[in-house]
């Protein structure tokens, strides 16, 4: 089937264990992440999870359900790409001994990325965006010589007034048993 | 009131109806124990030989009462040996509480004496599971737990007590025991069609699980399929989720299902799958599972859905719910074609894998024991065996049948049948063998001490046989290491142990033997000489299909 990139987003309890639980059944039902940003919410009994991922349809379902299932996670789902501010932090530090910090600036100028640190040996930028305009200027400051990089994953979020809390418990109506007086 | 954490855990329990546990003592549950011991009279504990049994008992004990089995060990190797117990009844969708102690809370993580993070060991093997670091979080996580054990699709959880905890004090105030919740997510438009294509179908077939058992939806599934005019095949957890002697039932489907059943399961039109997560044992090959026909797959567990086979509707929920809601929706339909299809197929002995009439086999003995003590519940091991008992045994009656289904542990039937008599206060079958009664035949002390009336019966093939059956028809019969020439006396052992045993090498000896357990009071041991060659069929390939059936061997 057709590999495509899916982005989850996910509302789970804040207690220690959780992102264990979460990768932990990503690795034994065999679905691989492509990215995983969590920190808490509004509400400080919850965190929020953003999961890249990139699976086929079937997966993409499986990962859906068997996340759901889990004690812990309050809401799972997964997010249309059209309609979601998406977002990615970069550190990176750039070696600009041999040259080259002009046109580096340059870049930082059109990519609206920003300095944070700066030695006459080194560069340090930071930049936000989506992920297609994070890698452009990766990819862009490659040459240069890059000394260390970090990504925080993508993190998103909902366009419109809509959030993610508004789809919990919809589609669902309890049916309460005793367990043993049937 | 004012209680230390060990006696709110007993409380706790007490509150949520639990009056029986099994466990084994240890360092970091010493205080556990302790509070067992002011509350004899209310909760009786059973120790068994090793913790995997006590899990295994506990795991039956869920199974034959539907009441959560709960059952307590020590920390590192009383946890350890717990885990086998609990990916066995996650994988069966058995209620069990595992409650371990753990070092106290300054000494985690310092790789302290009996110290495992048993939380972190047993994550994918439970539906959930808690570390208690706070003894004011201890009554509320043990509540959490049942509810989360019993809700929905049952399973294992496992709350983690440090020492320390057991120990503090807390004030504690008693409440209403758990509800468990089971939900049904589904829209009407999908009822509805599920509703057409049951009145369009002209070949409908059911397909039941055990979920059907744990819903205790038996007299549902009888009703509907009268009211659908369609037969019944069951998956082996679904065995006794209708009588065996049901005329709409067809027996087991799958590996080592009937003929018949697979037969008609593959010329259905439509096949209405109850409770059932179509496991690879049940399907074979999945690409050609559901070919010229729909499914509705109804399952509570909506991660079933379209997992293993795609559904063409689906209704996540009950069972018992959703059963009584078409029966109420759908008028009486007849498919008097298909029908006299099922019968004729049904009565066609043909392709029947009978064993002889007048010697000692597994068919023979298992219809012997099914005869002379029609009502124990029935306990396997893992094997050859269990197959047997899946396809020769007549239920009549729900959650008695106890067998390992999707972990198939050898090994759980010791603990497994001595949970189910402690659960069912009644009597209880044991079909096991040499290769799983040598896992775990200490619980036989378990079962002496408790003076439990449990008839073992130990089909001696003097082989791992299923493996051996395999060798034979997949790896050119080079039996490796699986030819087991063990001079165990089981007669002697189980004297030894303290309970009565024959040994009986003919149909009239064994026979004789079934009796003589019927009349005895306590544990009686039959050791059955089987031949090693004795293959379990039909048998469907793995990754096969009806086509690939294997019918002689």
């Amino acid at each position: 089937m057709k590999q495509e990139k899916y982005l989850f987003s996910l509302l789970v309890r804040n207690e220690s264990g959780v992102l264990t639980r979460i990768s932990g059944l990503f690795a034994r039902r065999g679905y691989n992440i492509d990215s995983l940003s969590v920190g808490v919410t509004e509400d400080a009994a919850v965190s929020r999870m953003t999961i890249t991922a990139t699976c086929d349809e079937y997966m993409k379902e499986q990962i859906l359900k068997q996340l759901s299932k889990l004690h812990d996670v309050i809401i799972v789902e997964a997010m249309d790409l059209e309609a979601t501010v998406m977002r990615e932090l970069l550190l990176i530090k750039v070696n600009v001994a041999q040259g080259g910090r002009s046109e580096i600036l340059e870049a930082i100028s059109i990519f609206r990325a920003k300095v944070v640190d700066l030695t006459p040996e080194s560069l340090t930028v930071e930049i936000t965006g989506e992920r297609n305009k994070c890698d452009a200027f990766v990819e862009y400051l490659r040459p240069f010589g890059i000394a260390e990089l970090c990504r925080t994953g993508i993190t998103a979020i909902k366009r419109g007034a809509e959030r993610l809390a508004d789809g919990i418990g919809k589609n669902t109506y309890e049916h309460i048993i005793v367990s043993d007086e049937e | 009131m004012r209680l230390n954490g060990a006696e709110i855990i007993i409380e706790t329990l007490i509150e949520q109806g639990i009056d029986t546990v099994f466990g084994y003592p240890g360092g970091s549950v010493l205080g556990l124990y302790d509070a067992l011991y002011k509350y004899q009279g209310k909760i009786k504990h059973y120790i068994t030989c090793h913790e995997q049994a006590a899990a295994h008992a506990a795991d039956g004990y869920a199974r034959v009462t539907g009441k959560p089995g709960v059952v307590f060990a020590t920390s590192g190797p009383g946890a350890t040996n717990l885990v086998t117990g609990i990916a066995n009844a996650y994988l069966d969708s058995s209620p069990v509480i595992a409650i371990t102690g753990n070092v106290a809370t300054n000494l985690i993580g310092r790789d302290s004496f009996q110290e495992v993070d048993i939380c972190g060991i047993t994550m994918p093997v439970t539906k959930h599971n808690f570390m208690v670091k706070d003894v004011e979080q201890l009554a509320p996580t043990i509540r959490e737990a049942f509810k989360i054990a019993l809700s929905d699709r049952p399973g294992p959880v496992l709350i983690d007590v440090p020492k320390d905890v057991q120990a503090a004090l807390c004030e504690f105030t008693p409440m209403e025991k758990a509800m468990a919740k089971r939900r049904c997510i589904f829209v009407q438009s999908d009822f509805d069609e599920a509703v057409k294509l049951i009145k369009e179908a002209k070949r409908p077939f059911i397909y039941a699980g055990g979920g059907v058992v744990l819903s205790e939806a038996s007299s549902q599934l009888e009703e509907f399929a009268n009211l659908i005019d369609a037969p019944v095949g069951a998956s082996m957890m679904g065995l006794t989720a209708i009588k065996s002697d049901n005329p709409r039932f067809l027996g087991m489907t799958g590996m080592h299902g009937k003929y018949a059943t697979n037969k008609l399961m593959g010329e259905s039109d439509l096949i209405i799958a109850v409770g059932t997560r179509f496991s690879d044992r049940a399907t074979g090959k999945k690409q050609e599972f559901s070919n010229g026909k729909k499914v509705v797959h109804i399952d509570i567990d909506p991660a079933e859905i379209g997992k293993n086979i795609p559904a063409y509707v689906s209704l996540i929920g009950d069972v018992k719910m959703i059963l009584n809601k078409l029966i109420k929706e759908i008028p009486k339909i007849d498919n008097p074609e298909w029908s006299r299809e099922v019968a004729e197929l049904k009565a066609d002995k043909k392709h029947n894998c009978d064993m002889e009439k007048d010697t000692l086999n597994p068919q023979t003995a298992i219809e012997c024991v099914n005869k002379v003590m029609p009502d124990n519940i029935v306990a396997t091991d893992v094997g050859q065996h269990q197959m047997w008992t899946a396809q020769y045994y007549k239920f009549n009656k729900p959650r008695s049948f106890v067998t390992s289904g999707g972990l198939g542990s050898m090994g759980f039937g010791m603990g497994a049948a001595i949970g189910s008599a402690i659960g069912s206060k009644g009597r209880v079958t044991l079909f096991t063998s040499d290769g799983s009664f040598h896992m775990n035949m200490n619980e036989c002390a378990t079962a002496v001490t408790n003076n439990l009336p449990l008839t073992i019966v130990v089909m001696d093939n003097n082989a791992l046989g299923m493996v051996r059956q395999w060798q034979k028809l997949f790896f050119g019969a080079r039996y490796s290491c699986t030819t087991l020439n063990r001079k165990t006396d089981y007669v002697a052992l189980a004297k030894a142990f303290g309970m009565e045993g024959k040994r009986a090498a003919t149909l009239k000896e064994f026979e004789e033997a079934v009796i003589e357990a019927k009349n005895h009071n306590g544990p009686f041991l039959i050791h059955a000489i089987i031949d090693s060659d004795q293959k379990v069929l039909p048998m469907i390939p793995p990754n096969g299909t009806f086509n690939d059936m294997i019918l002689k061997g």
